[in-house]
């Protein structure tokens, strides 16, 4: 069961009685400020082009009010959009009928909710057989399939425990389990770890990059944690107001920030953990010499590798084998610690 | 008044009534119409109640009829199941045996077995309704003010009617304690399901339910607590309005409570009202705890 790719295009929401007819206006450049003053709307989202990569994990950043909620919102249609396409292998999920949309959430869609949402009179088990039971799947077959996925997740003897007796973290991974349990192809996260303790949502992260790495569901997931988006996605899409600002991998939004906004974000972010040592490598001149680091690594990694093999330089090898360009010690440590704004690279 | 009244004009002064011969004439209009429509199709409404004749004379018999020590023990059974509370248990097994020292085990029976009927009634009626109030606006907004109108209208006007088409005996008896009591199961039914978590219907859609799996799943066990209190009230309400439906030919500790009124009979009139004291407190502590059982899951164990 392969996993497509979702592709949102030219999605707009406008929230109030009339959204529809503000559409043209705000495409003619009717701003949020003013179609809310004149005309007592409120614009959620507008022009959203993104293709989320299949079996990937998109991350969609935003603070609160850029519209990221509502957007994840629009891939399984809680909210419905004013104008534009949500496509998934090919079908405009907008455009689906009350069975069919029931079907796509039955099936195709999972979800995990910031507030976790679970039903407090049942069990954990009961909780994470919920898609199944509603799918129609037998009682001993999804409570075998749920039992895996609760163990997976790390909650293997809290089966028959209420969710008021649990933790916030052990409440979301009963969350987490019951999205799983459902084995659908799109798993949808709504801030999903923001409700969580720095340290638990880091546990939570690895918990989800690697289940991914076996699972490779199309992930979209929804932050307001630019350390938590560089972590997870494959794919970023930084959100301000309803509108897309940036989106990119997480290296060359921290590398070329589109504005000052993303900038000022960046600003203040781990460069060493985002950065690849291939970015920054020079081009190999002579023969490779120093540590050979695979392409891919992060600088923080290759800095650390040097340090303990008392080496200056590197160099960087393909997944052949082949080198491919050669970098220092000192090309490190200034990547990591000099945020290179888009002029410097361009100079360099 | 009457200095201002020499100013002003008559018609703002005294009020324009419409007068008594239109007034007459409309009261008697309604009255021949309502006796007509009773004339014709009274025989036809006895026989669609007929049915709650048979099973409140069936209970009632069944009530009555048992011996006194297996209907003690059924009773105390039922509440320590209920409750499991060995407090509210024993506190039952001595009321309803002082009930019995004093002579009124039989008018307790049958206050018990009408009680028990109208509660099933208000609740068979009540919670369909809650839920279609619950589900959408329109409905609410019609069926609201009719709760208004069962909640405050004078309980003996509308015995009127239902004297009328019913007559006088169980069943007319039991239409006037199903509308007083009905209204706080549909309200708290409707509250209950309106208050449900946004959240986790928004999951209950997110996974895909149907309508009714989320009535089902969702709203219905979530609204519980709320549906528990309604029914509680549900029976409050019964307890309190057999003593006013005792009038039109109720039986039971109502009817000797009517009596006592009657003939100033002091001690009889507070020996029965103490003895549905008595039914009404087995019921609401046995009911509530049984309610608060269901809700075991909501403890706070870990923070």
């Amino acid at each position: 069961m392969a996993s497509h790719a979702i592709e949102v295009k030219n999605l707009y929401k406008i929230f109030g009685p009339n959204g529809g007819d503000y559409v043209d206006a705000v495409k003619r450049g009717l701003g949020k400020a003013e179609l809310n003053e004149k005309h007592g709307h409120v614009l959620g989202l507008q022009d959203i082009n993104i293709s989320m990569p299949a079996g990937g994990v998109m991350v969609v950043m935003g603070l609160s009010g850029s519209g990221k909620s509502t957007l994840i919102r629009h891939i399984n249609r809680l909210i419905d959009p004013t104008a534009g396409e949500v496509l998934y292998d090919g079908v405009d999920v907008c455009q689906m009928s009350d069975n069919d949309l029931r079907e796509f959430r039955r099936h195709k869609t999972a979800m995990v909710f910031q507030k976790f949402a679970l039903l407090p009179h049942r069990t954990v088990l009961d909780n994470t057989v919920y898609g199944l039971e509603i799918q129609g799947v037998g009682k001993a077959e999804s409570e075998k399939r749920a039992r895996g996925w609760i163990e997976r997740v790390g909650l293997k003897g809290f089966e028959n425990h209420y969710p008021n007796q649990l933790s916030g973290g052990m409440q979301q991974r009963v969350g987490l389990a019951r999205a799983l349990t459902n084995d659908a192809d799109i798993l949808l996260m709504d801030e999903a770890y923001s409700a969580l303790d720095p340290l638990i949502r880091v546990d939570m992260q690895t918990v989800l990059l690697d289940l991914q790495k076996e699972l490779k569901k199309t992930v979209v997931f929804i932050t307001h944690d630019l350390d938590e988006a560089l972590r997870l996605g494959d794919k970023i899409a930084i959100l301000r107001d309803g509108r897309v600002v940036q989106q990119g991998t997480g290296q060359q939004i921290v590398l070329s920030p589109a504005d000052d906004y993303i900038s000022a974000f960046v600003k203040e972010v781990n460069r060493g953990r985002v950065i690849n040592v291939e970015t920054i490598m020079r081009p190999l001149a002579g023969n490779p010499e120093g540590l050979p680091l695979a392409m891919g690594t992060v600088l923080e990694s290759a800095a650390r590798a040097m340090t303990g093999a008392h080496l200056n330089t590197a160099h960087v090898v393909d997944e052949n084998g082949r080198p491919i360009g050669t970098l220092d010690l000192q090309t490190i440590i200034s990547a990591m610690v000099t945020p290179t704004s888009h002029e410097d690279k361009r100079a360099a | 008044m009457a200095s201002i009244c020499s100013v002003l004009p008559a018609l703002l002064c005294k009020f324009p009534a419409i007068d008594d011969g239109t007034i007459r004439l409309a009261r008697k209009t309604i009255d021949d119409g309502f006796k007509g429509f009773v004339r014709s199709y009274g025989d036809a409404i006895d026989t669609v109640v007929q049915p709650l004749q048979w099973f409140l004379n069936y209970l009632e018999g069944a009530f009555v009829a048992s011996p006194w020590i297996l209907v003690l023990i059924v009773m105390v059974a039922v509440v320590y199941y209920g409750s499991r509370n060995i407090n509210i248990t024993i506190g039952t097994a001595l009321s309803m045996i002082a009930i019995g020292l004093v002579g009124l085990w039989n008018d307790t029976m049958i206050t018990l077995a009408m009680v028990t009927v109208c509660t099933l009634i208000s609740i068979l009626i009540g919670i369909p309704i809650g839920i279609l109030m619950a589900r959408s606006d329109r409905v609410q907004s019609i069926v609201n003010p009719v709760l208004d109108v069962m909640q405050t209208m004078p309980s003996f006007v509308y015995l009127i009617p239902v004297v009328m088409i019913f007559g006088i005996g169980k069943v007319p008896g039991l239409i006037a304690v199903v509308i007083y009591a009905v209204p706080p199961m549909i309200r708290l039914t409707n509250l209950g399901i309106r208050l449900v978590d946004k959240e986790v219907l928004e999951a209950a859609d997110a996974f895909g339910s149907s309508a009714w799996q989320k009535l089902k799943n969702v709203q219905m066990p979530l609204a519980l607590p709320t549906i528990m209190a309604g029914i509680n009230q549900t029976i409050m309400m019964s307890l309190a309005m057999v003593v006013v439906a005792s009038m039109i030919g109720v039986g039971g500790l109502g009817k000797n409570v009517l009596q006592a009124i009657a003939n100033q009979f002091f001690t009889v009139g507070f020996l029965n009202g103490f003895a549905l004291v008595g039914i009404a407190i087995i019921f609401d502590r046995t009911s509530q705890a049984f309610g608060r059982r269901l809700q075991k899951h909501s403890e706070v164990i870990h923070g």
